[in-house]
């Protein structure tokens, strides 16, 4: 342990640990930008440098370690310049559209500002970064608000190794851009908006599709929603509780008093779609067909999968995500069970992934002219919806899904976390194959923050071999070993966000803290539900009784499964 | 006055980048003893010389190898900062053109004592015939056994390899460097950790300037009491001085630590036309004083208690015809290029004071703008991430605190009637 | 001219270390320039993303993603150079060649730029051209020294 004295006080803590961290015990507030506790040490915005007794110069504290004896001036008059001039000199260079800036609630130089009691007038001549692109369905990028913090860089890079937003020029100069000014959606990017949630202020944002759902709410359509499990446990956070609350029914209710016609569960598509896969599998692995299988419910993933790894396209499961099955069973199935043309229908799908509108556009999702999903809200702009409908979300009471597709399984609501639709998987998989009950439906070994999960399960006479990735730098690893023929698993897992679906980038901005807490609430759902399994869904054997048939039959590969495209060309 | 010439010494009418030469002519004699030698011994030999880094941070070099020296690690290097871009700096090209087997020894006489068996020359790409030597010499060093594996029959290793950069004055910052040598844009990374302990790679790092690594040979054939004699107390030996600017005969020239400037301005036949305005010191990174202020030796402490510094050891001679503020706009304008762009202090500052000095330019500025350019440089002083940040407003805080009447003359009209 | 360029890439594949060499090797094949395609050749063969080739060739006064000439004339514009009359050779010329500083000539032969300090301080006005040093440069020897490179 070192001791150390900062603004008089003296303070323990472990070696190692920088001045930030020391700070941060003392409850003493440093401005910061360019620091995420998630990513590594930048050192390069400045705002939280301080006064070290017999440094020569001021020291950044996120980098700073500390020193047994060290005397630390947080405010001292060198360090209020200096903060000062070094607010002032990124303000100056910043799009100053506050008051409509979509970020303008928790924009971290905002805050900052506040904080710091900063309202002198700009001693420089104001100069704004000029680029806008609005060129992806998802995320929205806007230079003019750029600071230069390097935290969308490190998100795209470093964390999911997609490559899609770099540096460009030096000095004054430079822009965190694409490669030669190309827009997003010729670009690398795979939509998983990381690079939003890892932005501190308003220059990467959400693309913003509330006005369309507005518009449909006004309209004569019949507006049908369906709720990611995720957006249960992450809507109220959105709303200013805390992280972790589950809001399921309250959620159903804010959205009928939006105008939402109904409201359906994903949960129930998420079941659905063990169904398809674990049969799938089974098939692969009885048939000698492709393996290892993969998820294919992560469009960021899937995109990744197309752009970098388009020889393993086969190893893809066919399943069609839960949202795109609910599509395509909304606007044949639904729409006939309720007497309605396909395009009386408006589909909007709640989502904590922005990935989610990039999916919803991909062509061969529809049939006929129409697209099975019209719009995707991610759980960001649901949130700004129910605030600005002037809707008391804490104190609503709770109302149920709707029938017939309003069941879901804790298997199903699991999907949201990394190592969910294994472990959903496996559970099935298990009493199907050996037709005995599972004692024990916890299957730990695939949950968890750890990058790359791997578990043998022994399933019968066959010992399934898995792995769970979750991050694209830990999936770009996996897929190397798998290309490299270094492992022989059966069935891997991958989603594109770190943390799985609760840290997409719809969600509210996150970091691992909060997202421990949404994980906890994951499994916590889970095990508060009636059902756990997805085959003991009644809602979902009625389906196949009444209209699919069997899993993997005819009609469900028509509505159900999909194939996919090689867009290794976006590389060369 | 007569040079010191210690490093540019005056047996060079050989062959300079012939190893045998260099040899007949007491070179690789350092090495003969150094291979001989403990790490310990080479280390404290240098520190007890008092050799201080020749670049422009002037710090202890014995130390400075004994922190490497001290990180246990299974690989280490030497890298040699061949990145002269300090403007009004030419004195590692002349080393180079004239000794460059001094550098060569240097680095390998710094790797025995650091335990590096690699050694890299970071060399600026506009030097493309220092390459070119250097590779003979390189070559020939070789294959007179002072290069490679067995060094002069001993048990030690060392080659060095040419990296060659690609137009960055960032770069020659030591940690810019290393980004630089891994292939990446050359930002410069926070401290600690310090290279010594993670550099190149992750891995322990002496990084030099080429005039420090010169003086090595010299320090070990001759002995630290032998280099005690020439220069300071607290700065033994010699520098090379660049002189330059508006000056009769400009050149590389060599001369004890603490040699008087108006002696060096004699020495270069003070100004080609018109009469002495200013002199700025160390390269644009450097202070700007005023033809009344020349009376002063050129040795870090005694420039330090002046709040002047040595730099490089550039002097910028500048005679009355020239617009000072023309000056420091060219400066300025040489930061905004060359900043890195990685800290909010450097990358923004550089182009507000540029803006600034441009007013003065046009005579738009005001009293404040002043006050402005001395509260920003401040902080880019004390709050860049590196060197060079905290150096680029040297030259516009020096030229307001010297010659103040610079500034003042170029005010808008209306503040002076009014 | 990008099979010339993959084939010098491609000796380092893997080693992106090695990227700014490989970006000052293909410079006399490309006219100096590093377009979209070039790039591209160069992330592929190398088997680095392309975000890695851009945002180190963009950093680097070196290379450029505009389109230059044959030749690039760098002129040195540092303190010393400046207090030697440089801008006033640059400004003869940019005349003569009948562009602004940054442009390049109709037939595509030069490309006029100013650069940093070439460390010639002692005989300015100062120049290279391509990876030719020349110094001591008057307008007259410039006129002759051009000669060369047609």
């Amino acid at each position: 342990m070192v001791k150390l004295t900062i603004d008089g006080q003296q303070v323990e803590v472990k070696e190692g640990s920088t001045i930030l961290d020391a700070t941060k015990k003392l409850n003493i507030w440093i401005p910061t930008l360019c620091h995420h506790p998630d990513q590594a040490v930048k050192a390069n915005c400045r705002m939280c440098v301080v006064d070290v007794e017999g440094q020569r110069v001021l020291q950044p504290s996120c980098a700073f370690p500390v020193t047994e004896g060290m005397v630390v001036h947080t405010h001292s008059q060198k360090v209020r310049s200096a903060r000062s001039n070094i607010l002032e000199l990124i303000l100056a260079h910043h799009n100053q559209d506050c008051l409509h800036c979509p970020r303008n609630e928790n924009c971290e130089l905002r805050i900052i500002a506040e904080k710091m009691g900063f309202n002198k007038k700009l001693r420089f001549p104001l100069h704004i970064k000029e680029g806008m692109d609005t060129s992806s369905p998802s995320i929205v990028r806007d230079l003019s608000k750029c600071i230069n913090c390097g935290r969308c860089e490190y998100a795209c890079n470093e964390i999911q190794t997609v490559f899609a937003i770099t540096k460009e020029n030096r000095s004054f100069d430079t822009l965190y851009t694409t490669p030669f000014g190309m827009d997003l959606a010729s670009s690398p990017c795979i939509n998983c908006g990381q690079c939003v949630q890892a932005c501190p202020v308003g220059a990467l944002t959400i693309h913003d599709d509330t006005e369309k759902v507005w518009q449909a709410i006004d309209s004569d359509k019949l507006v049908v929603a369906q709720v990611a499990p995720a957006v249960r446990i992450t809507l109220a956070e959105a709303l200013g509780e805390e992280p972790g609350s589950i809001s399921t029914g309250r959620l159903v209710t804010a959205m009928k008093q939006l105008g939402i016609d109904v409201v359906f569960d994903t949960d129930f598509t998420a079941d659905l779609t063990i169904m398809e896969e674990g049969t799938e599998l089974l098939g692969r692995i009885n048939n000698g067909g492709v393996l290892p299988m993969i998820t294919s419910c992560s469009p960021g993933w899937i995109k990744f999968c197309e752009t970098y790894y388009p020889d393993h396209l086969a190893n893809l499961s066919t399943c069609k995500s839960p949202q795109a099955m609910f599509g395509a069973l909304l606007k044949t199935y639904y729409a006939n069970k309720i007497g309605k043309k396909p395009q009386d229908i408006y589909s909007v799908s709640i989502m904590p992934c922005t990935a989610k509108k990039y999916e919803a556009n991909r062509p061969e999702l529809g049939r006929d002219g129409y697209a099975d999903i019209d719009v995707v809200l991610t759980v960001q702009e649901l949130a700004k919806m129910i605030k600005s409908a002037g809707i008391n979300y804490k104190d609503l009471p709770d109302t149920q899904f709707d029938d017939p597709f309003g069941l879901g399984t804790g298997a199903g609501e699991i999907f949201g976390a990394t190592g969910g639709v294994m472990e959903a998987a496996l559970r099935s998989v298990y009493e199907i194959v050996t037709g005995e009950e599972l004692k024990n439906l916890d299957f730990t070994e695939v949950r968890g923050f750890e990058g790359i999960k791997e578990a043998t399960v022994p399933v019968g006479n066959l010992n399934v071999k898995v792995a769970v990735a979750h991050g694209l730098g830990n999936a770009r690893k996996l897929m190397d070993a798998v290309r490299a023929k270094q492992v022989d698993y059966h069935f891997i897992e991958i989603m594109a966000c770190p943390g799985g679906c609760i840290g997409g980038g719809g969600n509210p901005i996150k970091n691992w803290e909060k997202m421990a807490k949404r994980l906890k609430a994951v499994y916590e759902e889970d095990k508060n539900l009636p059902r756990r399994k997805s085959h003991e869904n009644p809602a979902v054997s009625e389906l196949y009784k009444q209209f699919l048939g069997e899993p993997n039959g005819h009609k469900s590969h028509e509505l159900l499964h999909t194939h996919y495209f090689n867009r290794s060309d976006i590389l060369k | 006055m007569e040079e010191t010439r210690l490093i540019l010494n005056n047996n060079t009418n050989y062959n300079p980048v012939c190893a045998k030469e260099y040899a007949k002519n007491g070179g690789y004699e350092a090495l003969k003893k150094a291979v001989q030698m403990t790490p310990e011994d080479i280390i404290n030999t240098l520190k007890e010389s008092g050799l201080r880094g020749r670049g422009g941070a002037g710090f202890p070099m014995g130390l400075k190898i004994s922190f490497v020296y001290k990180t246990p690690s299974d690989q280490k290097y030497v890298v040699c900062n061949a990145d002269e871009g300090e403007p009004g700096t030419n004195k590692d090209r002349v080393i180079f053109e004239t000794v460059p087997h001094s550098v060569i020894e240097g680095m390998i006489i710094s790797g025995l004592a650091c335990g590096a068996d690699k050694g890299i020359i970071y060399l600026r790409w506009e030097y493309p015939q220092v390459n070119e030597l250097l590779t003979k010499a390189l070559e020939s060093a070789r294959k007179n056994g002072y290069l490679g594996k067995n060094i002069l029959g001993s048990n030690h290793n060392f080659d060095i390899e040419i990296y060659i950069g690609a137009g960055a004055y960032v770069c020659g910052e030591e940690t810019a460097l290393l980004e630089s040598i891994e292939g990446k844009r050359g930002e410069a990374r926070f401290k600690p950790p310090f290279p010594g302990v993670v550099g190149l790679w992750g891995k322990p790092t002496l990084i030099n300037n080429v005039e420090t690594l010169a003086n090595v040979p010299l320090i070990l054939t001759n002995g630290p009491a032998w280099f005690k004699k020439f220069g300071t107390e607290k700065c033994p030996g010699t520098k090379l001085f660049t002189l330059c600017g508006n000056v009769n005969k400009p050149g590389v020239y060599e001369f004890p630590m603490g040699v008087n400037l108006k002696d060096l301005f004699a020495f270069g036949g003070e100004v080609k036309k018109g009469k002495l305005q200013a002199v700025q010191l160390g390269g644009v990174s450097g202070s700007i004083i005023n033809a009344e202020q020349l009376d002063v030796k050129m040795d870090p402490e005694t420039l330090a208690s002046k709040g002047l510094t040595l730099g490089s050891g550039a002097v910028l001679f500048i005679d009355d015809s020239e617009d000072m503020i023309d000056l420091l706009e060219n400066i300025m304008e040489f930061f905004v290029h060359e900043s890195c762009g990685k800290c909010t202090p450097c990358r923004e500052g550089n182009m507000r004071l540029l803006e600034l000095i441009r007013k003065f330019k046009d005579h738009s500025a005001t009293l404040e703008d002043i006050d402005t350019m001395m509260d920003l440089s401040e902080t880019m002083i004390c709050a860049s991430l590196c060197g060079l940040g905290q150096a680029s407003p040297t030259a516009i805080v020096t030229t307001i605190r010297n010659m103040k009447k610079v500034f003042t003359d170029r005010i808008k009209e209306e503040q002076n009637n009014g | 001219m990008l099979n010339e360029v993959e084939k010098i890439a491609s000796a380092y594949k893997g080693r992106k270390d090695m990227l700014i060499k490989v970006l000052r090797d293909v410079q006399p094949l490309t006219n100096n320039t590093l377009t979209p395609e070039v790039a591209k050749t160069i992330a592929n063969a190398m088997d680095i993303p392309l975000a890695k080739v851009y945002n180190t060739a963009t950093f680097y006064a070196l290379f450029s993603t505009e389109q230059r000439g044959k030749h690039v004339i760098r002129l040195c514009r540092s303190a010393s150079c400046h207090l030697n009359q440089a801008e006033e050779l640059l400004d003869q010329i940019a005349k003569k060649l009948q562009i602004k500083v940054g442009e390049t000539t109709t037939d595509g032969l030069f490309t006029l730029e100013t650069c940093e300090c070439l460390g010639l301080c002692g005989s300015s006005p100062s120049m290279m051209i391509d990876e030719d040093v020349y110094s001591n440069v008057t307008f007259d020897q410039f006129k002759k020294i051009i000669g060369k490179y047609r």
